[in-house]
């Protein structure tokens, strides 16, 4: 008999107190000719059934490697996991076989990509797309897998679903083909959905709209959501609990409420007081100064210290640990209490 | 900070199609696509327009127009009150000096292969007048500089810089003719957040510095609030909402302004569960075939019968301030971003 994901993995509730999934001190290196890329240096999050947690972080701070790394889709070589784990119901995925990791991919942890047209393949339409899901994984007839393709193309509310699903990639728009690329990844009824930058390519009516979509299909299936972004709005609109990273770590993690409310890490409050606010105008909008860090040759001690308005002598020698502030709080400063306590612009 | 005077542009009826064709060898014109259809306004010396709309409205396509890149189907583009329709020779040149541009992406609008220096300084070669060979080294060194980098790196390449400090050669090389407007297409959408609010303060600096009038594109709202003075909502090929900045964001009049704004997710999570949000429903249409009327009405929750007949004009309603194109403008708080 064939084995199915269920065979692999526990098909309801984890191990114990075991999260949903779980990521572990996970590290991810590139070993490149120009030296050892350090993109992720001990990554720790979770995510419970129906919760969503907000990755933010500017770009190349390790959120999407991250996210390969949990769907199992980085190269290697170049990368390497050299430390860490990633523990799904309680079953360290980097444990399993590729074999069994095929179970687990797309079927029970789906991932929806940053840019929907180049991750659909346009020589195909997308119904045959939609319905390849049903095809390889259910084993459904090509007929069968078809008409759930258009009842997914409706779930996901494109309209005309039954005509529309005989057209290519290019012939729908931007918002559309990100519709399409959620059907894709909801047709197994997943688990854990992670989603990076869904809607940064998209206007903010559309943004609107698909944010409204993922929240309507989490509440209908309880999925844990994963959504990786750099937008603050999106964040606060509809996070449970937030992980700012920079330069491959977590610097902060908190409930969405209190890190808006006061942050714990200079580089979280720096992004919050660069937003433009309306008392600011016609006055200098906040800037963190300097550049992102070069991931090749990383600051010693804390990463951020070329850039802290905060930084002291110990800062540039000793990287600090993600201290915790409380059961559901940590900050990777060493003066988080000063800055929990400072002022907000 | 707008101020009255005589406006350094002034924009009216501007009109720009593309023509729609069909077949490969015997094309044949099938239509046209309407990308600006009827767009007037006035700037003045150093304001800042904000222009906003969905992806497609037009607004590249109207820089483009302004910047002479494209030429209009028809309408005018008064620079200093002349038409740079009907400038020739030596006139035109002088009219293009003085309307400069800045673009969205750092990475490709920098020619790899030229320095820093000669890209910065390569508005000199065509208008020579402005900076004489042997002052040309100097001109870009100070210009490093006033957009805060170092003029020692005048001969490195651009890959050699990040996004951001790309962005700042943009900008330097826009200063380049000491123009009095500056037309900028999203410049701070490629760049991360950090970054954005550092060239912000650096375009604002140099508008007070030079007294730069500005033409400012960007999908981000909050933004655009900050930079602008006025703000231009467009759809469609149109404006259909232009005012003061806090007219059109604490009092807009159109429904789709209302419609846009509710959209933009505020960066607080307070009170988010009671938001009111308008969201609309499907793409704008193509601007190829624009709904007949108000173009908007195909996505309206207010349309009525005359919408569909009847264009609504550009103009100060009854119970508004400012210009709305809606036969049913009134003015609707809004809980939104910034
Ligand atoms: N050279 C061209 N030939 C034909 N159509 C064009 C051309 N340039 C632009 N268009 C069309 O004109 C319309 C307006 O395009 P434009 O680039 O001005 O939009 P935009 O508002 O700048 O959008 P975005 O926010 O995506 O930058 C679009 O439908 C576009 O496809
Ligand atoms: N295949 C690769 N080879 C080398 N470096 C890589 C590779 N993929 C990603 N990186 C590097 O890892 C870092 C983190 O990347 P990523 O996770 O994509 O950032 P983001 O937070 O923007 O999603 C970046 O510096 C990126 O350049
Ligand atoms: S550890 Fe020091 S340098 Fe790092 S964020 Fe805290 S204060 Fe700043
Ligand atoms: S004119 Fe009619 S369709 Fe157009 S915005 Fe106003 S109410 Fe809506
Ligand atoms: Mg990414
Ligand atoms: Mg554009």
């Amino acid at each position: 008999m064939k084995k199915t994901s269920a065979d692999v993995l526990p098909a309801v509730g984890g191990q114990g107190n075991e999260p949903l999934l779980a990521v572990d001190n996970l590290h991810v290196e590139f070993h490149t000719r120009a030296g050892v890329v350090r993109a992720v240096n001990g990554v720790s999050y979770t995510v419970a059934p129906g919760e969503t947690l907000a990755v933010l972080g500017e770009s190349g701070s390790g959120k999407s490697v991250t996210a390969q790394a949990i769907m199992g889709i980085l190269d290697m070589p170049p990368a390497v996991i050299p430390k860490g784990e990633i523990r799904f119901k309680g079953t360290d995925l980097l444990k399993l076989s590729e074999h069994d990791r095929t179970h687990v991919r797309g079927q029970r942890i789906a991932m929806i990509f940053q840019d929907a047209l180049s991750a659909l393949n346009p020589v195909f339409t997308v119904g045959w797309q939609i319905s390849e899901m049903f095809r390889v994984h259910r084993g459904m007839s090509k007929s069968e897998a078809m008409k759930k393709a258009v009842e997914l193309m409706d779930r996901v509310r494109i309209p005309a679903a039954k005509q529309r699903v005989h057209d290519y990639p290019h012939q729908f728009s931007g918002g559309m083909r990100q519709r399409i690329m959620i059907a894709m990844s909801i047709a197994l009824d997943p688990e854990v959905l992670i989603a990076d930058e869904p809607t940064t390519a998209l206007d903010v009516t559309v943004q609107a709209q698909i944010m409204e979509l993922l929240a309507e299909l989490q509440r209908e299936s309880q999925m844990g959501l994963i959504l990786i972004t750099h937008d603050l709005g999106v964040v606060a609109d509809v996070a449970d609990k937030i992980a700012v990273m920079y330069a491959g770590r977590i610097v902060e993690n908190a409930p969405v409420y209190d890190i808006y409310k006061a942050p714990a890490h200079p580089y979280t409050k720096g992004l919050l007081d660069s937003i433009p606010r309306v008392d600011q105008k016609g006055h200098e909008l906040y800037a963190i100064k300097g550049l992102p860090p070069n991931l090749l040759d990383l600051p010693t001690g804390c990463a951020f210290h070329p850039r802290c308005p905060l930084r002291q002598e110990n800062c540039v020698t000793d990287a600090p640990p993600l201290y915790e502030i409380s059961g559901t709080r940590g900050s990777a400063c060493h003066y988080w209490r000063e800055v929990l306590d400072g002022e907000r612009r | 900070m707008a101020n009255g005077g005589e406006p350094v542009l002034e924009v009216r009826d501007l009109v720009k199609h593309f023509p729609l064709n069909q077949g490969i060898v015997f094309k044949k014109q099938i239509g046209s696509i309407k990308a600006v259809d009827g767009v007037s306004f006035d700037l003045h010396r150093g304001e800042t327009l904000g222009i906003v709309g969905e992806s497609g409205c037009g607004k590249s396509t109207l820089a483009k127009v302004l910047m002479a890149l494209e030429r209009p189907t028809s309408g005018s583009v008064k620079i200093g009150g002349r038409d740079i329709g009907q400038a020739r020779g030596g006139e035109l040149k002088r009219m293009r000096r003085n309307i400069q541009m800045v673009m969205q992406d750092p990475y490709t609008s920098l020619n790899p292969r030229m320095t820093v220096g000669d890209i910065i300084g390569e508005p000199y070669e065509i208008h020579t007048e402005v900076a004489p060979k042997g002052d040309r080294r100097k001109k870009v060194q100070e210009l490093l500089e006033v957009v805060g980098l170092n003029p020692d790196h005048i001969n490195r390449y651009p890959h050699q810089f990040s996004g951001g400090q790309r962005q700042r050669i943009g900008i330097a090389r826009g200063l380049a003719l000491q123009p009095e407007i500056i037309v900028c297409d999203e410049p701070v959408s490629a760049l991360d957040v950090s970054i954005q609010a550092q060239v912000i303060n650096l375009l604002e600096r140099l508008q007070n510095e030079f007294g730069l009038a500005y033409i400012f594109i960007a999908h981000d709202l909050s933004v655009v609030r900050h930079i602008s003075d006025r703000v231009g909502v467009m759809y469609l090929g149109k404006f259909v909402e232009l005012g003061k900045d806090a007219e059109i964001y604490d009092r807009p009049a159109h429904p789709y302004t209302q419609a846009l704004l509710s959209a933009v997710p505020v960066p607080d999570p307070e009170g988010r569960e009671r938001r009111e949000r308008i969201i609309l429903q499907g793409d704008p249409p193509s601007p190829a075939n624009p709904p007949s009327g108000c173009r908007f009405r195909t996505r309206c929750w207010k349309a009525q019968e005359i919408c569909a007949q009847e264009e609504p004009l550009l103009q100060i309603r009854p119970g508004t301030g400012h210009l709305s194109a809606c036969h049913f403008a009134e003015t609707h708080d809004v809980v939104h971003a910034g």
